[in-house]
């Protein structure tokens, strides 16, 4: 299979970004277990999860410690063998703070029962490969952490034709992704063959940038369908992806289903295909960990719920007192306030800065800079002054709720005013608004 | 105590380009032909250039003061202003004229209005219109002789610039004969270099394109406005009856300044795609219909003035199609 290249010039917007992929040629490493985990019921989109352990208990490698409640949500697992300390609030990357199981080790890597070696999976039907996917707490690991049993189960009205797999990782610095695709090549397949199975769809498509030409000749080799990107960001948001690779447009308000697709990260694949295989629930995740505030960048194999001051330490300690930690990429990361803070299901990245990235907000010149950029066909500018003023029904009627947070707009805007930052304030006033 | 992290709001890069670097890129693509001025009209050229200059930015200065904000002369749009203001004056004015200008400029049409961002015409603009209804004589006669040329750039016919021949051929000779003298080639390449009357910096086509042409490449000018001012403008310019030919009405006045340095001030014109279209063909078009058949020999201030207050509807009336919408 050759490798192909995509059927239109691809989306309209985006931005060329400096890479800093500095990790790119650094194998995964495995992080030893940490001492103690913080494993949040949140991490993902939807409702938490429900504490099923108590203060107390003993738990192993693997034991669900929240089990989904309701259509969208995921279970949480045990990432370490050992006692439950506690289950209170502690410091969360995305809420600020949660309720979290905190465990500490028994020294032991004792795994759960059931928690091996599977040889069933070619003939579990469908329904028996989405509960497992369930049951294994998978969520979309490219950073939303949408539950991806949901992601799977399409109404029957929505027949899907096409599987995209995301290995576009356009974010700056991660190298995540990359490395899995190079590493790991065959798990992801197989992964992506079990979504496949799942969803009926004709074609399968690996999808990557043209700086990761290295992991497209790995899917080619293996007689995958690929499809090489043009290196810009965000080439990996889905409705971006589905336009550049199938020439398809999702309709505003619309999900990728709309049209006939579903796009899952490659990491999301090796999870599943794990899960599968060998009934292991998603206990551990690949990071990039880098920045000039960390002593050796690395991209490593990573507990749910370590602290990411268990994580830097791994990587050398800090270079000096750092200003900023930032989990996910430089463009869409959220920067965290503790050292504590566990490494979550959707944590792509560390990202440590001995500078804070601090702008002065000077006025809108009205250049259109951010027009020009967003990928979305938004208007930030306009919809930015309309919720300075509190307007916030008519930033609906210029589309605050399609902004899909990439952060483009604020790139490029020479005032360097925040303006990602008001659209996503703009976007919970409506949802709060619309909620009355 | 040890220091605490700091938490910001994402994108934690930002680009390159700020205000600051934009108004040095554009004072930068603007230097040829501030050079080739002095050139041709001498050092006074720089004398009213440096006037307008400084006294743009004291004006900012004292306003901003006085109104409770930010000194903020270092973005260098108060000099930006100073110096498209001076080359819309002819370079024989009195060297107070420049220094009334800039005053009106910043203080009533930008700093009154919220400063950088909030006004609603371009304030060179403003004080060029202003100086020119209230100086009509020094605004419409103060012109200088080019160095090794004319004023009107033809050899023979001294007494004129191009743009006023063409208004009124009949008060400087037989007609039929200046507007040949007018379309010939000679007169062509003399406007096309800038060896002709006019004011201080918009006699050179040449080097006002090729300072443009950086702006576009580079990214801080819209093609879009320069296009299709030009292009509408060129075709009426055929199509109506005028008695000069294309060549002539593309290279004379300020036709190269206004399409490239002045229609496209980010301020003062529409940010959406179809709308930057709209503006400049308006442009063009009043341009046209100003220099056809207005009063004035030329049309390009007013014309971008005029569409400067259709900015908001236009942008009203244009919006950017939303993905999937």
């Amino acid at each position: 299979m050759t490798i192909l290249n995509p059927m239109s010039k691809g989306f309209v917007g985006g931005i060329h970004l400096p890479e800093n992929k500095l990790t790119e040629s650094l194998a995964i490493e495995v992080m030893p277990a940490p001492k103690r985990v913080y494993i949040p019921f949140a991490q993902h989109t939807g409702k938490p999860a429900k504490p099923l352990v108590q203060k107390g208990d003993l738990v192993k490698i693997g034991t669900k410690i929240g089990e989904s409640e309701g259509f969208i949500s995921a279970s949480t697992h045990a990432s370490i063998s050992g006692k439950v300390l506690d289950i209170k609030q502690h410091a969360h990357p995305v809420l600020g703070s949660s309720q979290c199981c905190i465990i500490e080790s028994d020294e032991t890597e004792d795994w759960a029962s059931g928690v091996k070696e599977k040889h069933d999976h070619e003939n579990l039907s469908k329904e028996e490969l989405l509960s497992i996917i369930k049951d294994a707490g998978i969520v979309g690991l490219g950073g939303a952490a949408f539950p991806t049993h949901v992601k799977l189960s399409p109404p029957p009205d929505k027949p899907i034709d096409y599987l995209l797999i995301n290995g576009c990782e356009c974010e700056p610095r991660l190298t995540a992704d990359h490395r899995l695709m190079l590493e790991y090549p065959v798990g992801v397949i197989e992964g992506a063959k079990l979504f496949q199975k799942i969803l009926n769809a004709e074609h399968l498509i690996f999808c990557v940038e043209d700086n990761k030409k290295d992991a497209a000749k790995i899917f080619a080799r293996e007689n995958e369908e690929v499809r090489v990107l043009n290196t810009k960001y965000p080439q990996g948001a889905e409705k971006q992806l589905i336009k550049a690779v199938l020439n398809r447009t999702v309709p505003r308000g619309g999900l990728p289903m709309d049209v006939g697709c579903v796009v899952q990260n490659v990491g999301t694949c090796y999870a599943t295909f794990q899960a599968v295989k060998f009934r292991k629930p998603l206990i551990d995740r690949i990071v990039t960990v880098t920045g000039n505030g960390v002593n050796q960048s690395k991209n490593l194999l990573v507990r749910i719920g370590t602290p990411i001051i268990e994580v830097i330490n791994f990587c050398g300690g800090f270079v000096d007192q750092p200003k900023q930690i930032i989990f996910g990429g430089p463009m869409m990361g959220i920067s965290q306030y503790a050292e504590d803070v566990p490494v979550i299901k959707g944590t792509s990245g560390i990202l440590v800065t001995k500078e804070a990235s601090i702008y002065e907000e000077g006025p809108c010149v009205r250049c259109a800079s951010c027009i020009d950029v967003c990928p979305m066909g938004l208007m930030p500018t306009e919809i930015y002054k309309l919720v300075q003023n509190k307007k916030f029904l008519a930033s609906k009627e210029y589309g605050v709720l399609d902004c899909i947070e990439c952060g483009c707009c604020a790139y490029a805007c020479p005032s360097k005013i925040p303006l990602v930052h008001y659209l996503k304030y703009g976007k919970s006033e409506v949802w709060r608004l619309s909620n009355k | 105590m040890k220091d605490l992290l700091i938490v910001s709001a994402s994108p934690h890069i930002r680009g390159r380009l700020d205000i600051s670097l934009a108004m040095k890129a554009v004072i930068l693509a603007l230097l040829p032909a501030w050079v080739f001025s002095v050139y041709i009209f001498g050092w006074r050229a720089l004398l009213i250039t440096v006037m307008s200059i400084v006294s743009c930015m004291i004006s900012e200065a004292v306003m901003q003061r006085m109104l409770g904000k930010k000194i903020t002369l270092d973005d260098g749009s108060a000099a930006l202003t100073g110096i498209l203001l001076a080359f819309n004056l002819p370079p024989g004015v009195p060297l107070w004229l420049p220094v009334v200008g800039s005053v009106f400029a910043i203080v009533f049409a930008k700093q009154l209005f919220g400063g950088l961002g909030y006004n609603f015409i371009n304030p060179a603009l403003a004080g060029r219109a202003f100086l020119m209804t209230s100086w009509p004589s020094f605004m419409t006669k103060a012109w200088l002789v080019p160095t090794g040329s004319t004023l009107s750039g033809i050899d023979s016919i001294t007494s004129a610039t191009p743009l006023t021949l063409l208004k009124n051929p009949a008060n400087f000779g037989p007609p039929e004969i200046i507007i040949q003298r007018l379309n010939e080639m000679s007169t062509i390449k003399n406007l096309f270099i800038g060896k002709v009357g006019g004011c201080l910096g918009e006699t050179s086509a040449l080097l006002l394109l090729i300072g443009g042409l950086f702006l576009i490449i580079v990214g801080i000018v819209d093609y879009r406005i320069v296009t299709g001012y030009l292009v509408s403008f060129g075709v009426l310019a055929l199509i109506l009856p005028t008695k000069a030919n294309l060549p002539f009405h593309l290279f004379s006045g300020g036709l190269f300044l206004g399409a490239f340095f002045m229609a496209t001030d980010w301020v003062t014109s529409p940010i959406t795609k179809k709308g930057r279209w709209i503006f400049g063909i308006g442009c063009g078009v009043l341009t046209a219909v100003i220099r056809i058949w207005g009063g004035y020999p030329e049309g390009v201030s007013y014309s971008i003035l005029l569409m400067n207050v259709f900015t908001p509807v236009i942008d009203r009336f244009t919006k950017e199609r939303i993905f999937g919408g």
